[in-house]
């Protein structure tokens, strides 16, 4: 029989291994934009520009132009390739755009604008306002389900907790990642990271549940058996459907992010890493974790307690 | 049991016819169905992101605490979808959201400046010659202005119309309310423009102290009431037939036809009739702040090129069909025959889900009688029964809504192939189960059984926790700002629902008549259950 969570230590340091980096950059961006992740104009209002240019510019040169009209905070960045960029920047009126992308023309030739976004900051601060209701109403409704779950099971609460402990994992891991990619790569957080986020968050407790069920099933089946290969063997009858599922749901977006358009290549990936965190702490973080607090012993053992399926 | 095999070939049949119609819809250019008075092609229906675009958001620009009146804001999305069309969009959307906002959706339309210009633009009250011709209410007519106009003809600023009444100056002039509107009326005669919204000064509501009727008192600038005297004089009618009417129209719409009953000499006027207070409030906020009943403002602007999304388009549809085929290849090695079945189930899957969103409600209903037929063929569970009865009430609740297919955005595809992937779980839950079965030593037909009805609960709870998300996630998507979201939501939805259907009663149908046929054959080999 494979051990798992007899190597339940190494799970614990394998997760912190991303989770640290993450933190330090979402403390770092709390400092800089204050927000764990930058935040895109569907929350700050503000105006978005893509332009193609017919020749390689310098971001810069293109930003100075912005500046020029008084336009001091924009960012512009290249994206796909060097003659394309994105310009973020403050709501202004059609004029204004239109004059300084004649300015743009007149300094660097025929320029195409791919796109024009514009949020102001009453829909910004509401679609903040609904992200904060949805986010509440999720948790509300994630506690509801392991709460209902666990009813009846004894030690609900560590249950129930470690249910959390995985899903805060989740959070952490996503975010993090995130964050680190809005400062690495440029990225901004847009409606559809939250509903990314979101969407992983369930499935992820799902999976969680479904181990957890499996333990509460055994045990009273298995009586005489220590508990770690009580769970150790839930988790082996379970993880055949957890990975089946999950690589089912890995392939089709793995496809998305090598085939897919670029515009939805964000969301996709959010996805994708929050996926595959949510099975991985499933397993390896919320399982253990359990054990950690049912036998009070951090580090499995792993030769005692075994028995030969 | 002979009883049971006769019932899992009826059930197969059903859902092959299904799986026929879902193919009809489907399929490319598809005919559509045009008998018995249901008159309906099956498209799809483009969102803005894949055709490229420009989306507007306009706020009505009052204080935030003032009420305002859902009929004004009706009115105002009325008028804009009129200077919209103007565009010459095809299909533009034009429609309120929430008590404050008006989204207006121009496909294919690339300068977002020029949309905006059409849509704030001023828009145009006249008064125009109507002879001694009625114009019913929602006419559209052509004018002579700014043609045959010489001195600085534009327009009112904002300001709107609607049923409402006919300048009459400082004496008495009659407006005659049209009681019919009839509003898809084109006229083909151009009538002369007597004044614009220009002249107009003032204009209020009062109520006549010995009728107790309601009117609107109007004053006009002095250049207005120069005009307004010479046409008055030489047109009036004295309340004699026939009228000669004086139409007044807002944006080349009809609003009101009163008649002139006298002279107007100095510039002042009332127009009354069989008004109530509130038209003729509303008329006279109308006549002072020009067309829009509500002033409007900009709020967001969002431009799609259309070479992003088509191309977005193309790369998402090649991305599903290769997680497609991995998909199925998947379960096609790992659970062999059970796979296989599960693989047809999975393209069924995808069928359906097409057809909904291309046919709407119609297919979700075929689905929950489908659902209900298969409890009535088999009634040793009663969640097909429930599931078919909530199914459907949300049929019910779609049809009633007059909700059609649904529209494909970029986000809606993404939602639709992660919906695929996660399609099989349901399978591979009953699967697993179905294997734990064999390998308690159970025999074949017991162990599909107990894999179904097993595993149902894990099913189940996984599928409503993922409808919650969804349901939050289409309350976000609700903001104007994270409109892309609802797509998302309401792809991923379906295709939880139409997954119930598939991986469970149509993969059950499926291993029970190919366990029917072939049984024991099936049960021996090892390499077709993947034991």
């Amino acid at each position: 029989m494979f051990t798992i969570v007899q190597k339940r230590h190494w799970y614990f340091l394998l997760s912190a291994l991303f989770i640290i980096p993450g933190l330090v950059a979402m403390t770092y961006s709390i400092v800089v934009y204050g927000s764990p992740v930058r935040l895109g104009i569907d929350f700050t209002g503000g105006a978005l520009l893509e332009l193609r240019f017919e020749q390689p510019v310098q971001p810069a040169e293109v930003r100075q132009i912005f500046v020029d009209y008084g336009f001091v905070g924009t960012t512009v960045q290249t994206t796909t390739d060097d003659q394309t960029v994105l310009v973020r920047t403050k709501q202004m009126e059609p004029s204004t755009r239109q004059q300084i992308v004649e300015a743009q023309r007149a300094q660097f030739g025929p320029v195409e604008e791919l796109r024009f976004e514009s949020v102001g900051p009453a829909v910004g601060a509401e679609v903040t306002r609904a992200a904060a209701i949805a986010v509440a109403v999720a948790a509300l409704f994630i506690l509801g389900f392991i709460i209902f779950s666990f009813r009846k099971v004894p030690h609900a609460f560590r249950y129930g907790a470690c249910a959390i402990a995985a899903m805060i994992h989740d959070i952490l891991v996503t975010v993090g990642l995130f964050s680190i990619a809005c400062l690495v790569l440029g990225w901004e957080a847009d409606a559809l990271f939250l509903t990314a986020v979101l969407t992983v968050i369930g499935f992820s407790v799902q999976d969680t549940i479904v181990v957890f069920d499996r333990i509460r099933e055994n045990i009273p089946k298995r009586r005489g058996e220590p508990y770690e290969t009580i769970v150790n063997r839930s988790l082996l009858e379970t993880i055949h459907r957890s990975l089946a599922t999950q690589l089912n749901a890995i392939f089709v977006l793995v496809a998305l992010l090598v085939f897919g358009g670029a515009t939805m290549k964000q969301f996709v990936a959010v996805l994708l890493v929050g996926l595959m965190s949510g099975t991985y702490s499933s397993i390896f973080n919320a399982v253990p974790l359990l054990v950690v607090w049912e036998t009070g012993r951090l580090v499995g053992r792993v030769s005692k307690d075994t028995v030969p399926a | 049991m002979r009883l049971m095999k006769n019932r899992n070939i009826i059930l197969l049949i059903l859902i092959l016819l299904l799986s026929l119609v879902a193919i009809y819809v489907d399929i490319n250019n598809s005919p559509g169905i045009h008998v018995a008075g249901i008159d309906r092609d099956f498209e799809i229906k483009q969102g803005l992101d894949l055709q490229g675009g420009v989306q507007v958001l306009l706020e009505a620009d009052l204080p935030p605490g003032e009420e305002i009146d859902p009929q004004a804001m009706e009115q105002a999305s009325r008028i804009v979808g009129n200077r919209v069309n103007a565009l010459g969009v095809t299909e533009p959307l034009v429609q309120t959201q929430g008590a404050r906002r008006i989204i207006v959706e121009l496909p294919g339309v690339e300068d977002p400046d020029q949309a905006i210009a059409t849509i704030q633009e001023t828009s145009l009250l006249e008064f125009v010659d109507a002879g001694y011709e009625f114009l019913p209410l929602g006419t559209f007519v052509e004018t002579t202005y700014p043609l045959l106009w010489s001195d600085g003809a534009t327009t009112q600023d904002v300001s709107s119309t609607d049923l409402v009444p006919t300048p009459t100056p400082g004496s008495e002039v009659t407006a005659t309310l049209p009681i019919t509107p009839a509003p898809s009326q084109i006229s083909e005669r151009v009538y002369a423009t007597v004044l614009t919204g220009q002249h107009l000064k003032a204009a209020d509501a009062y109520r006549d102290p010995n009728t107790g009727q309601f009117g609107i008192s109007f004053e006009l600038t002095e250049d207005g009431a120069q005009k307004f005297a010479e046409f008055t004089t030489t047109h009036a009618d004295y309340d004699q037939q026939p009228y000669y009417y004086l139409s007044i129209v807002l944006d080349k719409e009809v609003i009101s036809s009163p008649h002139i009953s006298s002279p107007i000499p100095e510039g002042a006027g009332q127009i009354s009739g069989d008004f109530t207070l509130e038209e003729v409030e509303r008329l006279a906020i109308q006549l002072r702040f020009g067309a829009l009943p509500i002033p409007l403002r900009v709020e967001a602007v969002r431009t799609i090129g259309p070479t992003l999304g088509q191309d977005s388009v193309q790369r998402s549809l090649r991305a599903g069909a290769a997680g497609l085929i991995i998909v199925l290849l998947f379960m096609l090695i790992y659970y062999r025959g059970p796979g296989l079945l599960a693989d047809l189930a999975l393209i069924l899957y995808g069928l359906l889900n097409l057809a909904v969103y291309k046919a709407g409600w119609p297919v979700l209903l075929l689905i929950s009688l489908l659902m209900i037929v298969s409890y009535l063929l088999d009634r040793r569970d009663t969640w097909p029964l429930i599931l078919g009865a909530l199914m459907l009430l949300l049929t019910f609740v779609l049809a009633v809504s007059g909700l059609v297919g649904v529209t494909l955005t970029l986000p809606a595809i993404t939602g639709f192939i992660l919906s695929t992937g996660m399609a099989v779980d349901a399978n591979i839950l009953v699967f697993e189960r179905m294997k734990e079965e064999l390998r308690a030593g159970r025999s074949l037909g017991p162990a599909i059984e107990a894999g179904f009805s097993r595993a149902w609960t894990s099913i189940r709870d996984s599928n409503i926790s993922t409808l919650i998300t969804c349901a939050i996630l289409y309350y976000f998507g609700s903001r104007f700002g994270a409109g892309a979201v609802q797509g998302f939501a309401i792809t991923l939805a379906l295709g939880v629902i139409i997954n119930i259907f598939t991986a469970i009663i149509v993969t059950r149908t499926f291993l029970r008549v190919a366990f029917d046929w072939f049984g024991d054959k099936l049960a021996a080999s090892k390499l077709l259950l993947g034991t």
